[in-house]
């Protein structure tokens, strides 16, 4: 292998570059990013302090010299069979190989609602934070649409530079599909206590006002004062481009339990959707930063030729006005929690189980026994073969490695 | 190789102690202690652990 290309310049695509050299391989990198700025963190684009630079996020600058970076292109169209990159503009890019680490972008309000007014806003990506410190400069009444992770800390952070904050969700409480009941009952409570104005299971249906922007009116016929509506509404994978391409596509790009989405292509981080056996579904796609990092060095072995079942465990963490949440492994309401302990203010330990079995843990200031008694859970060791995975040549790794074996806990 | 963590920018994430535990733990009140001098094996870990900081705490040199 010669030529690599690698698709999206994220945190995946850095960890991937570094991988590749770091296994000896000799040719050549070529990084290509919509965006224009060089890898960066995304966690700290929502949460208190606001990042003013672009150097506070950025990774490891030593990978800048180890690929070719080509930044503020897109990719256009993948041709499979002359293995060919057809970025927009026109250019055509040849690979050996592939590494798809495009990400997600925002899911928006649909056009009729928000009608291209600038003082409607999401927050994906670095470009979105300079639009954010500019509009936080003028506005004092701020509406977010969307209470998960995203909206949750956008609200506690924005609130803290001493705006009033409706936070508005489909949902009858914030976080409530992360984390369950108990839980989301918890950061619904911190956010009153923090005088964030709650407005659950509602949307939005209209906004106000005629040069700018000042109310936004919900389903319910509630019209709240503001300046500026912060949409927080998830994410959707960035595989358009892939389209007619032959790879499965399914709320991202389905790879085998090694990375591989076809021979010679291998995807990373948001945009990856991994087999996952249990505990309750058959495969995942995680947002995680941390993940993307895992990832991108994984499926750039399983390109150079050293396939092995992926196995990374799961770990999140976010804070929420005074609240310090970290998980590992899968949580939600689909899974029965069970507080192990408490602790005065607030101090919790909690596991997720399905079946009865763990598949996850959650703290607020628990974080040593989260870090040592769960590290290893769930394991990803007990891959399957899926069998709706696109290729299956890394079925035999994936017997093979039997070394780590199935952590069960029953 | 020599490992320190700002302080100012370290939020106890805890993804370090996740990627190398031998080198970043946390005490019994979740303030991180970590090994400044770890030994060549841990490297690669280190490095994950680096990588993976969200808020690009831990810095490594050769010193």
């Amino acid at each position: 292998m010669r030529r690599v290309v690698i698709v999206g310049a994220g945190p995946a695509a850095m960890s991937a570059v570094a991988e590749l050299r770091r296994q000896d391989y000799q040719g050549s990198i070529l990084v290509i990013g919509a965006e224009p700025h060089m890898p960066y963190r995304r966690p700290p684009l929502s949460k208190h302090p606001l990042p003013t630079s672009h150097a506070q996020l950025a990774l490891d600058q030593a990978g800048r010299a180890e690929a070719t970076w080509l930044l503020g292109r897109s990719a256009h169209h993948l041709d499979r069979q002359n293995r060919v990159l057809l970025l927009d503009g026109g250019d055509e890019i040849p690979y050996d190989g592939l590494i798809i680490a495009t990400g997600v972008r925002a899911r928006r309000l649909p056009g009729r609602l928000h009608q291209g007014r600038p003082e409607v806003m999401t927050l994906r990506g670095f470009g979105d934070l300079a639009r954010l410190h500019g509009r936080l400069q003028r506005v004092t009444r701020v509406v977010i649409l969307g209470a998960g992770f995203l909206g949750s800390e956008l609200a506690a952070t924005i609130r803290r530079l001493g705006c009033s904050v409706d936070l508005v969700e489909r949902d009858r409480l914030p976080l409530l599909g992360p984390l369950g009941p108990v839980l989301a009952q918890r950061i619904a409570d911190e956010h009153r206590r923090h005088d964030v104005r709650l407005h659950l299971g509602r949307t939005v249906d209209r906004l106000h006002g005629t040069d700018r922007l000042d109310a936004v009116r919900l389903d319910d016929g509630t019209t709240l004062p503001a300046d500026l509506l912060i949409t927080a509404l998830g994410s959707i994978p960035e595989t358009g481009w892939l389209a007619g391409s032959g790879l499965v596509l399914d709320d991202g790009v389905r790879v085998d339990n090694t990375g591989r989405a076809a021979p010679g292509i291998v995807a990373a981080g948001d945009v990856a959707r991994w087999p996952h056996p249990w505990p309750a579904g058959e495969s995942v796609r995680a947002e995680h930063h941390d993940e993307a990092v895992a990832q991108g060095a994984h499926v750039a072995r399983t390109l150079l030729g050293d396939p092995a079942p992926y196995a990374h465990t799961l770990a999140f963490s976010t804070h929420i006005h005074d609240m310090r949440l970290h998980s590992v492994g899968f949580t939600g309401k689909n899974y029965r929690l069970h507080v192990v302990k408490e602790g005065p203010g607030g101090r919790m330990l909690a596991e997720y189980r399905h079946a009865g079995r763990l598949v996850g843990a959650i703290t607020h200031g628990y974080i040593r026994d989260l870090t040592t008694t769960y590290r290893d859970l769930p394991a990803r060791s007990c891959h399957e073969p899926s069998a709706t995975s696109p290729v299956h040549a890394g079925q035999r790794a994936a017997q093979g490695a039997g070394g780590r074996g199935c952590v069960e806990h029953a | 190789m020599h490992v320190t963590v700002d302080r100012g920018r370290c939020d106890i994430h805890a993804q370090c102690v996740f990627e190398a535990p031998a080198v970043f733990q946390l005490d019994d009140d979740d303030e991180l202690v970590y090994d400044e001098r770890p030994e060549a094996v841990h490297r690669p870990a280190v490095e994950r652990a680096a990588t993976s900081c969200p808020v690009a705490a831990i810095r490594i040199s050769e010193r």
